[in-house]
């Protein structure tokens, strides 16, 4: 990038930092995760994320091109980025034309409606998600079991429930072990099968500085805190706060989709405040919602509290003396 | 000519739905099919020509100071006059509207248009008002009822377009009903800031 | 004409005047709609009851038994006659269990105890997914449906909880919900079947046959 000294609206770019170097090392950290799915699911897995990337690139192009009539916006990787978180919340037996809906929603309502990136309130990924979900509830809900699963069951079923899914149906002695959760031997959408891929990819994210702690720590903390609370209340009804924490989307939609610089706030102050909120509503949606995930609505509905939040908690200004 | 100019003010210019952005509620709870619009939109089209034409005959016996009661009683007569009609030979629209029908007494299109139009031309006048206004209502709660049925359940006024399941039922739900009214009015602002 | 002022008398004047007179016209308003509406709803309630039932010549609507069930809901049971012969009942129960609210069904049996048909008459389950109790449980497709089962011989429970009925998929609570108030119609069945005649609904071994279910009206 040229050395031009920019003065624009916060995030401030800065050093050799660059919207779309974050971008790749996202992306880049993302892919243990979708290794380790493509293993679990099969080339379906590996066919949804194609499908879903491209889709999110061809239609940024056509968007920008033929609608706004500005130069494209490709080269960012944000399209890219979209496309594989989008992906990474989808079942891998989602027929393609799902997904393209899916692409069209979060590249065209999330983000171009509301001007492209850095203008879009919501995460786009997750608009698409929430509207895929909210759409075709029966295909979104229909997850395949992983190859581990089906060598270990020996019968032909396809699919099964989620933990999250047998969590909300009261069925909690059937749950899988926290190690099967954490090395992905569990039923789910793409990016929510690993949780210890997931992970590798933050500890890259946080050395590279590409994020900051505050937001997943905050969520996870919290969101390990509020189901403890409920599972010592009636340990028959709510799950232990391990499941919560290894289950579901809630490592990737705490590490890859909260920590959006575009729609979670700047201050530090602001994004603890802003993960307690997520990891909050993420266990009272899990817990008494009508859908078994909640982190998407949750990070979903901090992303429109995000602005207020921005309003009171300001990032110190440069130069200013510590308190 | 003038006459006519009255009905397509209500139709175009001052839109209740598009243009003065009245009547929210109803707009947006009752359009998940183009027949419940449609069924939506004449009620109220029938209690706004109604209660214009009452209010104008009446405008000179109604002191000012007590006009708003008066308006509302003469809105609220027609408005359950239309419910009890609605339940007698429509039962199966009057199901589907539920709620929304008695709540036609505080769509703030119809005390608006006593207040800013009938109370001050003649009876004919206020008529073609009220057929002008609530026809640019019908239209607009049609319009969002036939995308919102088109895309979430694929049929066009019952009839099927294309199958069930490839529908995206966020159409028929609360949030579909905000997303179709936002790209709605995107595109009739385009088309109106071109023409 | 001039406007009147707003004096107290012209106020009080013109604001009763508008009043009795709308009085007026929604009193002969609702004299005109009072059959016709007592008629839609008693045509509602029919075809409701028709949905669940074989053919019935009698008004089921008029012989309706109000009653409770066992753990004390309200309950009501239309008799469908064909020429004086019973030949269902249809019972409509409530389920407090659904994920949004009651779930109100219309469960239609045949007099031998078994399911006919049914219908959700109000529900606020999930869309897209506890929704589709509305034709799941008639659909014939593995074990997921109810018609022409008898809840004496068979388990009405999902297959998750050791039942004979396979759940909605991803809509368990839902389904759960639907087959308590189907089980709940059930028992209101078995407590009126001896008030409307002598069909024995209550004996499970008792294989379906036709020389059951013969009773006069009364």
């Amino acid at each position: 990038m040229d050395k031009k000294l920019y003065v624009s609206m916060s995030p401030h770019i800065h050093g050799d930092d660059s919207v779309a170097r974050n971008m790749y090392r996202v992306i880049l950290a993302l892919v243990p995760a979708l290794l380790v799915s493509v293993y679990a699911f099969g080339w379906p897995a590996l066919l949804v994320t194609a499908i879903s990337i491209a889709s999110c690139v061809v239609f940024e192009y056509l968007i920008t091109r033929y609608l706004m009539k500005r130069p494209n916006t490709l080269a960012d990787g944000s399209a890219v980025l979209t496309g594989l978180l989008l992906a990474f919340n989808l079942p891998s037996n989602l027929p393609w034309w799902i997904v393209v809906v899916g692409a069209l929603v979060a590249i065209g309502m999330a983000k171009m409606s509301f001007g492209g990136l850095g203008n879009n309130i919501f995460n786009p990924a997750l608009v698409g998600r929430v509207f895929l979900l909210i759409s075709f509830p029966q295909q979104m809900t229909t997850w395949p079991l992983t190859r581990m699963q089906i060598a270990a069951s020996g019968t032909d079923a396809l699919t099964g429930a989620t933990p999250l899914a047998l969590i909300k149906a009261g069925q909690l002695d059937q749950l899988p072990s926290a190690l099967d959760m954490l090395l992905g031997n569990v039923g789910g959408s793409l990016g929510e099968v690993a949780a210890l891929a997931l992970l590798v990819g933050v500890v890259y994210l946080l050395v590279t500085k590409t994020i900051t702690w505050h937001i997943p720590v905050s969520i996870l903390a919290t969101v390990f805190i509020f189901a403890a609370c409920l599972h010592l209340g009636n340990p028959e009804r709510f799950a232990d706060p391990l499941t919560h924490l290894l289950t579901g989307g809630l490592m990737l939609g705490a590490c890859f989709m909260a920590t959006d610089y575009v729609t979670s706030p700047m201050a530090p102050s602001g994004q603890i405040i802003y993960g307690v909120g997520i990891g909050l509503l993420t266990v009272l949606i899990r817990s008494f919602g009508s859908y078994p995930e909640g982190v998407s609505f949750a990070i979903l509905i901090m992303n429109a509290v995000t602005p207020i939040i921005n309003l009171y908690c300001k990032p110190k200004r440069f130069g200013e003396p510590r308190k | 000519m003038k006459k006519f100019g009255i009905i397509l003010n209500g139709l175009v210019n001052e839109n209740p739905t598009f243009v003065l952005m009245l009547g929210m509620c109803p707009t947006l709870a009752t359009t998940t099919s183009a027949i419940n619009g449609l069924g939506m939109g004449a009620a109220t089209m029938f209690v706004l020509i109604c209660s214009n034409l009452v209010i104008s005959l009446l405008k000179n016996l109604i002191p000012d100071n007590v006009r708003i009661p008066s308006f509302i009683v003469v809105i609220a007569t027609f408005v359950t006059l239309l419910e009890m009609i609605m339940k007698a030979y429509v039962p199966s629209l009057y199901e589907s509207l539920g709620l929304f029908i008695p709540l036609i007494v505080v769509n703030c299109i119809v005390l608006g248009r006593a207040e800013s139009f009938a109370s001050k031309n003649n009876p004919f006048d206020s008529m073609l008002d009220g057929l002008g206004i609530g026809l640019g209502f019908t239209l607009a709660l049609t319009l969002l009822g036939m995308v919102r049925e088109l895309l979430g359940a694929g049929t066009f006024f019952g009839m099927t377009v294309f199958p069930d399941r490839y529908g995206a039922l966020i159409f028929v739900l609360a949030p579909g009903a905000f997303i179709t009214l936002a790209y709605l009015l995107a595109i009739i602002n385009k088309i109106r800031k071109v023409s | 004409m001039k406007k009147l002022q707003s004096s107290l008398t012209n106020m009080v004047l013109s604001l009763g005047i508008i009043a009795i007179a709308a009085a007026a016209l929604l009193a002969w308003m609702n004299r005109m709609t009072e059959e016709p509406i007592r008629l839609a709803e008693l045509a509602k309630q029919e075809s409701a009851i028709k949905e669940v039932s074989p053919d019935f010549t009698n008004s089921p609507v008029a012989e309706e038994i109000l009653t409770r069930s066992a753990d004390g809901e309200a309950a009501a049971c239309y008799p469908a006659r064909n020429n004086g012969r019973l030949v269902g009942v249809a019972v409509k129960t409530v389920s407090h269990n659904g994920f949004n609210g009651d779930i109100e069904l219309m469960v239609g049996f045949t007099p031998e105890g078994s399911i006919y048909n049914y219908s959700v008459l109000k529900q606020g389950e999930t869309p897209g997914l506890g929704t589709r109790m509305v034709d799941w449980f008639k659909t014939d497709k593995n074990r997921q449906s109810i018609v022409g089962r008898a809840p004496a011989r068979d388990n009405m429970t999902v297959s998750k909880d050791g039942g004979d009925v396979d759940a909605i998929t991803s809509a368990t609570i839902s389904s759960r919900a639907f087959l308590d108030a189907v089980n709940r119609a059930y028992s209101v069945f078995q407590q009126v079947s001896a008030q409307i005649g002598d069909a024995p609904a209550a004996a499970p071994e008792a294989a379906p046959a036709d020389t059951t279910g013969v009773v006069t009206n009364n």
